[in-house]
């Protein structure tokens, strides 16, 4: 039986937790906000440009000689995975859940006979992939420390990707990241990304007449190939941006539940200690009682 | 006068949707100035202004470092890199981009390949054109 002091104790333990968590859980949801105005911002270019790419690609993906970034390689036995979560922890499932969706496709891809290697952007998928994968990384990023996700990081991500595509260290590029579909549902989601997938759209709009009958200046290889690049950083500062909405979604729903579970357990305790002051006094009196009686 | 929609994106926010009369955009094969009714066409952007004529007036100026544009009979969209207005660019800056793109160019060597050299050179004209926007504003 714990004394009264012991309770005490407890319960200002928990009581300081939830405020803790009451306050992460503040910060998370504005900045939750602010980095859903930012995915919110970014998607009318992401848009357009798939836009021209469906024209684009349409034109060009039949032409002998399309760039690699389009095609791909053409073998498919080197696969690199581009697995993106956050640098910080305490997110309830958010981070383990995509580290985990990259562990299946490792798994799937190595069952296959393929090869595989690993780019990780965020730091806790890299300690969770490096206990398992150490000698398929290929690089990390981290993202920590930065006030506000810049289109010029997603850049960065995309030359290394480039560069890597261009010593031929790769035939098929695919991102993994958690996809923003509201506060409280994030979905782990894979996306390749090289060879580039053509939007659906293309077809249709070339069907519909004159309208897509578009001329290039310049010709359309060269649009490509700086269009190729600029896609490939869209997509990705898309997943930073997604997964940085959804980092803090997911940490808010955590903290609200901590904070939850914190009221239950004060609860609780103060329950427990008054119950076992009410004891203490029922034994003082019974003594009192006694001893009078005795008298 | 007819108008059409003019759209300016960067990866970072929609600047620019709204009816317009003329908009003249620094393409890469020179300046080119769209009306409503243009034929169909994918252009690549250098480094230079984006003038925007509403009532027969310029009422915005904008500095893009490249991108792209889609122009199309009823719609122009523009897909720039970034896009500042004029009045905001400031000259510093812009010096210290320059001497970036400078640093980079002169860093460049044979082992690079004719893609990379080509566009670190087109960097360096953009951010040339930044700097002599920023001047002349």
């Amino acid at each position: 039986m714990p004394s009264l002091k012991d309770l005490r104790g407890r319960i200002n333990s928990v009581k300081s937790t939830r405020k803790i968590t009451q306050a992460m859980k503040m910060v998370a949801a504005a900045k939750l906000r602010r980095a859903q105005s930012q995915a919110e911002a970014a998607r009318p270019y992401a848009e357009r440009m798939e836009r021209i790419l469906a024209s684009l690609g349409q034109a060009v993906a039949t032409m002998p000689g399309a760039p690699r970034m389009l095609i791909g390689t053409g073998a498919d036995r080197v696969h690199l995975l581009v697995v993106v979560t956050a640098d910080r922890g305490l997110a309830g499932p958010f981070n383990t859940n995509v580290s985990r969706l990259a562990r299946n496709a490792v798994r799937t891809l190595e069952a296959e006979g393929k090869t595989v290697r690993i780019l990780s952007v965020g730091r806790k998928g890299a300690n969770f992939l490096k206990r398992e994968f150490a000698s398929r990384m290929a690089g990390e990023i981290s993202l920590l420390g930065k006030k506000r996700i810049e289109f010029a990081d997603a850049e960065a991500v995309a030359d290394r990707i480039v560069a890597m595509l261009e010593e031929g260290g790769f035939d098929v590029c695919t991102l993994i990241y958690n996809r923003f579909r509201s506060v409280i549902n994030q979905i782990p989601t894979e996306q390749r990304l090289i060879p580039a997938p053509i939007p659906e759209g293309g077809a249709q709009v070339a069907a519909t007449g004159p309208q897509a009958m578009y001329e290039y200046e310049p010709a359309e290889e060269e649009i490509l190939a700086t269009l190729l690049p600029r896609n490939l950083a869209i997509q990705i500062y898309r997943a930073l941006l997604e997964n940085n909405a959804g980092f803090y979604g997911s940490q808010m729903n955590a903290m609200d539940n901590a904070t939850r579970n914190a009221g239950e357990m004060i609860d609780r305790l103060t329950l427990n200690y008054n119950r076992t002051r009410q004891a203490n006094i029922t034994r003082e009196l019974i003594e009192i009682i006694s001893g009078a009686e005795a008298v | 006068m007819a108008t059409f929609l003019l759209e300016l994106v960067s990866p970072e926010r929609l600047l620019l949707s709204r009816q317009v009369e003329m908009v003249t955009i620094p393409s890469l094969e020179g300046d080119m100035g769209v009306l409503a009714g243009h034929a169909p066409m994918i252009v690549a952007l250098r480094g230079g202004t984006v003038r925007v004529q509403e009532n027969g007036a310029e009422t915005e100026v904008l500095f893009v470092p490249g991108g792209f544009a889609e122009v199309s009979p009823d719609r122009c969209t523009i897909l720039a890199d970034e896009a500042t207005p004029l009045a905001s660019l400031s000259r510093g800056e812009a010096e210290r981009r320059l001497a970036e793109a400078e640093a980079a160019f002169a860093s460049i060597g044979a082992e690079d390949t004719p893609e990379r050299r080509e566009a670190v050179m087109n960097r360096v004209l953009a951010m040339r054109s930044m700097r002599d926007a920023a001047q002349a504003a």
